[in-house]
């Protein structure tokens, strides 16, 4: 029995064995930092455990085979270059989140609706990596959907939760029938269930063809593609903080997974159009789900709609991958590919770091709507100092770590006019345009994200009360945005570890970046392009004090507190701030009437008249009014038509009977 | 030695662009000045009203938070540090690979995230209209620079600065029409990003016109000071980027003996000079917009840059 995936496996089973102990003693008061505690031990000895395999065999490969699941085919496990590096995203943030869960958790009104499933969604998401048969992948997949799904409905007497609920285990269904499609087409006539073999077979191109539409259907659909997002913005927000942050952060990783091992690794040789699909599938997700989110006043609903556009981001790049790999250019698919395994990784730091702010927001207050916060940068002083990284990081600034996944898309973007179909030509400067765009875009909405909720004069009563969250919360916190200005200072160590991965899948890796002098990236040559996180970092932090020292030196030291200038206005109330709404509006006004048919009509009174002038905003959801109203219009105009079979006499329905039967048996004589 | 000689050099680059920025807007405002047929302030004015904000007390607003304190530091570091990374007067210095153009567009990018944040964290309505008009210029302004960048780096087969204003002065760059899309772009996005007429006025206070100054009406004393000098400085990135890539003669490599430096040097301050003259003729001729005018003015830029870049995908002579 090889160890590594066997002790991997070990900790899954811890993990749902504290699941069914969470269930016997969720009612007691000690339960919450039992199972919390149970979960960061679990996921940290994975972590380390997954990520020492990483460091020190990269290229080496464990399986176990168990006698579980279906008996004639068995339980197959692997641990491979990939699996590792999820498995380090997944239980990274599993960690964290459950560190945070050890002081958030304490204030959950239902914990004996939270405990027992939180262990089981990372066991699931733990199992989902590590299959390596069909049967294990989707039974996982369907674990995974299901234990987030019950988080999704813990607090289901909330408004708006069960509707949420709903939609995700629709849309989670309609995922997994689409991978359970997909494997069936790749498991062939013979039905060979284990990855091994359909990693062998040969698919012909319609079968590929059709593979990949339904694993962008499958696992796009978790991950929160553009058009089938619908249900993230709405389930993600739903959950506590803590599993907001694992499912934004962790779990859309997983489903990016799935895709990357069915397309890269089970699909031998993908075609030239699979990357334009992709990428234009990716482009439009980036910039829709960033439009989503500016217009959004929900803190949380922000963040799931800004995980849309992180996920757009990585299908770039994935589509960038899957082009160069079609068309031979190993070297750059190696540089497109690692850009987005950095974004992933990247993404699941500075989303859950964000989400365990809001969380922490939430516990201050008691408030989700940024336009009832403001000012809780003097309340809680911490956690805006940590949100603010966030913010930073997210935005793709340097020094922090979103610029370099970022920077590297773009240089793998570059490579591309050398790729000879047409269709790729045009279509690689749309998307990088849309990637800039979506980058701009995501600035404006974090500042507004940051300036609404913590700058400014508080809205409410709920912000005077608010204060700083208790000191697990702050740990996970300052974790995450130190190492996300680790992942921004020291790229090279990520990309080096990511080397095994794109030798696994693409043949080829980046050149190693640790050997360069000053810890530099250089993708292709020192001539063409480079960066350096820490330099930079370092030439901000020694300007920044050279100018601060000669300024304490030299200048004036006087300082004067006085009340803002108000315009001659006295005692101007905070409800004339700027909001999230009126801050978005310019940008609404821009992009939203193309995007959104966004309109604002504004009524005066006439001339004498006392009333208030009225202004009427209208902004629709395209994407629901297209795809999803005339499917549910469907679905109900059929119900309705169908109910009247409920009330036939006896007489009819033999009849129905009858007609069926013959019909049947003609069917069978008919068929050759 | 030489490595001293190269610091020295890179050093000596730091210290010119902080000396020349606050002249070029003076020189700006003069010859704004005489085209008006004014008399116009003396050329050596910024430095003066750098040196009185310096002098001056801060007036801090009663919530103003650490943040609002920090950032013009932030701010200034970020701009400067920017504004060293473009080759002015020489290429190849010591520290030029460490970020490449799109690092320096997302230093410029890092600047005005904080100046925003800094705009909205007193609370007043100013500071809310000015931060949300700069984010809503700069979501088109941002992208344009983008594909500008990828224009330049497809023709120079570069991101590296350097390298793409070595490729500029060589022979093999020719006539193209993407490059001279790029410029156009490169021109107009320069201009709203340094808040210039026709998008935003650097010399009013009026409500209706301001993005920028709107966002730094509660800043004072020598915070002020920081924040006018990094957009002295970003002005001067701007024009020493222009005329690195597009007018690149004279310039020398850092290796080069001090007399070619020194002329290296002049030949700077004489295309910061005709730069100047230029956008001063093109401010007086010019009348400013509505905000709402701003996105289309932008939007052409945005679309220049892309069928740029469109143009080198399908031909690399193009």
């Amino acid at each position: 029995m090889t160890p590594i995936v066997a002790l991997a496996l070990w900790g899954v089973a811890a993990l749902l064995g504290t699941a069914i102990l969470a269930v016997a003693v969720s009612r007691r008061a000690s339960a919450t930092r039992l199972v919390y505690g149970a979960t960061l031990g679990i996921s940290a000895a994975l972590f380390v455990i997954v990520a020492s395999a990483l460091a020190g065999d990269p290229a080496g490969v464990s399986a176990v085979t168990l006698p579980l699941g279906l008996p004639w085919i068995g339980a197959h496990f692997r641990l491979d270059a990939l699996s590792s590096f999820f498995l380090v995203v997944v239980n990274l943030g599993g960690a964290l989140a459950s560190l945070y869960g050890l002081g958030y958790g304490r204030h959950e009104t239902a914990p004996h609706r939270v405990l027992p499933f939180f262990p089981a969604f990372l066991a699931g998401m733990n199992l989902v990596v590590l299959a390596d048969d069909a049967f294990m992948f989707l039974l996982s997949w369907e674990f995974m959907s299901l234990a987030s799904w019950a988080l999704v409905m813990a607090h289901h007497r909330e408004q708006d939760n069960t509707q949420a609920g709903y939609i995700y285990l629709v849309m989670a269904s309609f995922g997994t029938l689409a991978l359970l499609l997909a494997f069936g087409l790749l498991a062939g006539p013979d039905g060979t269930y284990t990855f091994d073999a359909m990693r062998a077979a040969e698919p012909g191109r319609f079968v590929a063809a059709t593979v990949l539409a339904l694993m962008l259907l499958g696992a796009g659909s978790k991950a929160g593609l553009v058009p089938l997002h619908v249900w993230l913005p709405l389930a993600h927000p739903a959950a506590p903080s803590h599993v907001s942050a694992l499912m934004s952060g962790v779990m859309t990783k997983v489903a990016i997974y799935g895709f990357i091992r069915v397309i890269f690794d089970l699909l031998s040789e993908p075609a030239w159009w699979s990357g334009v699909v992709v990428l234009f599938l990716g482009g439009l997700t980036a910039v829709l789900g960033i439009l989503y989110a500016l217009l959004e006043k929900d803190l949380k609903r922000l963040l799931a709609y800004s995980t849309i556009e992180n996920i757009g981001v990585i299908f770039v790049s994935l589509g960038l991958a899957l082009a160069f790999k079609a068309n031979a250019m190993p070297s750059a698919a190696a540089l497109a590919l690692t850009a987005a395994l950095f974004h992933v990784l990247n993404h699941s730091f500075f989303k859950s770091l964000l989400f365990f702010g809001a969380g922490a927001m939430l516990t201050a207050t008691g408030e989700r709507n940024m336009e009832k916060l403001g000012g809780l940068i003097h309340r809680m002083p911490l956690t805006s100092f940590v949100f603010l990284v966030g913010c930073v990081s997210i935005s793709a600034l340097p020094p922090f770590n979103g610029f370099v996944s970022e920077w590297l898309a773009f240089q793998a973007i570059l490579q591309s006019p050398d790729l000879p179909q047409w269709g790729l030509k045009v279509m690689v400067p749309a998307v990088g345009g849309l990637l800039a765009l979506s980058a701009a875009l995501a600035a404006a909405c974090f500042v507004k994200a940051f300036g609404i909720a913590f700058l400014g004069r508080p809205r409410s009563a709920a912000v005077e009360l608010a204060h700083e969250v208790d000191r697990y919360s702050l740990a996970a916190m300052f974790t995450l945005a130190a190492l996300c200005l680790l992942a921004g200072i020291m790229p090279g160590l990520v990309i080096d570890s990511l080397s095994p991965v794109t030798l696994s899948l693409i043949g080829n890796r980046m050149p190693v970046q640790m050997a360069q002098p000053w810890l530099s990236i250089v993708p292709i040559g020192e001539s063409r392009s480079s960066y350096n996180g820490l330099l930079v970092f370092a030439f901000i932090a020694i300007s920044a004090s050279l100018a601060a020292f000669f300024i304490h030196r030299f200048a004036s030291h006087a300082l004067r507190r006085s009340p803002a200038w108000g315009c001659g206005f006295p005692d101007v109330t905070p409800a004339a701030q700027y909001t999230a709404v009126s801050f978005a509006q310019p940008i609404r006004r821009v992009f939203g009437t193309f995007a959104f048919r966004a309109r604002e009509m504004v009524e005066m009174p006439p001339p004498g008249a006392t009333s208030p002038a009225r202004l009427t905003v209208e902004v629709h959801d395209v994407i629901w009014e297209i795809f999803y109203q005339p499917i549910a219009g469907a679905i109900e105009f059929a119900t309705e038509k169908l109910n009247h079979l409920q009330f036939l006499t006896i007489r009819r329905y033999l009849t129905l009977v009858f007609l069926y039967l013959v019909t049947l048996l003609l069917v069978l004589a008919l068929w050759p | 030695m030489a490595l001293i000689f190269e610091l020295t050099i890179q050093g000596a680059q730091m210290m010119l662009v902080l000396l020349l920025a606050p002249l070029l807007v003076g020189f700006v405002r003069k010859v704004k000045a005489r085209l008006l047929r004014r008399q116009g302030p003396p050329l050596i004015q910024p430095y003066r009203d750098l040196l009185r904000l310096m002098r001056k007390e801060v007036v801090l607003a009663d919530n103003a938070s650490w943040l609002f304190r920090v950032t013009p530091y932030l701010i200034f570091a970020a701009t400067w540090v920017a504004a060293a990374l473009v080759p002015t007067f020489a290429t190849g210095l010591k520290f030029s690979w460490t970020a490449d153009l799109i690092a320096i567009v997302a230093l410029l990018g890092s600047a005005r995230f904080f100046l925003a944040l800094a705009g909205m964290d007193v609370g007043t309505s100013f500071g809310g209209i000015g931060a949300s008009r700069e984010v809503m210029i700069a979501s088109l302004a941002e992208p344009a620079m983008l594909l500008i960048v990828f224009s330049l780096a497809l023709v120079a087969g570069a991101t590296q600065l350097s390298t793409v204003a070595a490729f500029m002065a060589s022979p093999d760059v020719g006539l193209r029409v993407s490059l001279g899309m790029s410029l156009i772009a490169l021109v107009i996005v320069a201009i709203a990003e340094n808040a210039r007429i026709p998008v935003d006025n650097p010399a009013t206070h009026l409500e209706l016109t301001m993005v920028h100054e709107a966002m730094i009406l509660e800043y004072s004393g020598r915070h002020l000071a920081m924040i006018e000098f990094a957009a002295f400085l970003k002005l001067l990135l701007y024009v020493s980027l222009i005329s690195c890539v597009f007018i690149p003669w004279g310039l020398v490599t850092a290796a080069a003996g001090p007399q070619s430096l020194a002329l290296g040097v002049v030949t700077y301050v004489g295309k910061l000079a005709v730069c100047g003259i230029l956008l001063a003729v093109f401010e007086t001729a010019i009348a400013k917009m509505r905000v709402f005018r701003a996105p289309d003015f932008l939007g052409a830029a945005l679309m220049l840059a892309l069928l740029g870049t469109l143009l080198l995908f399908v031909s690399r002579s193009l």
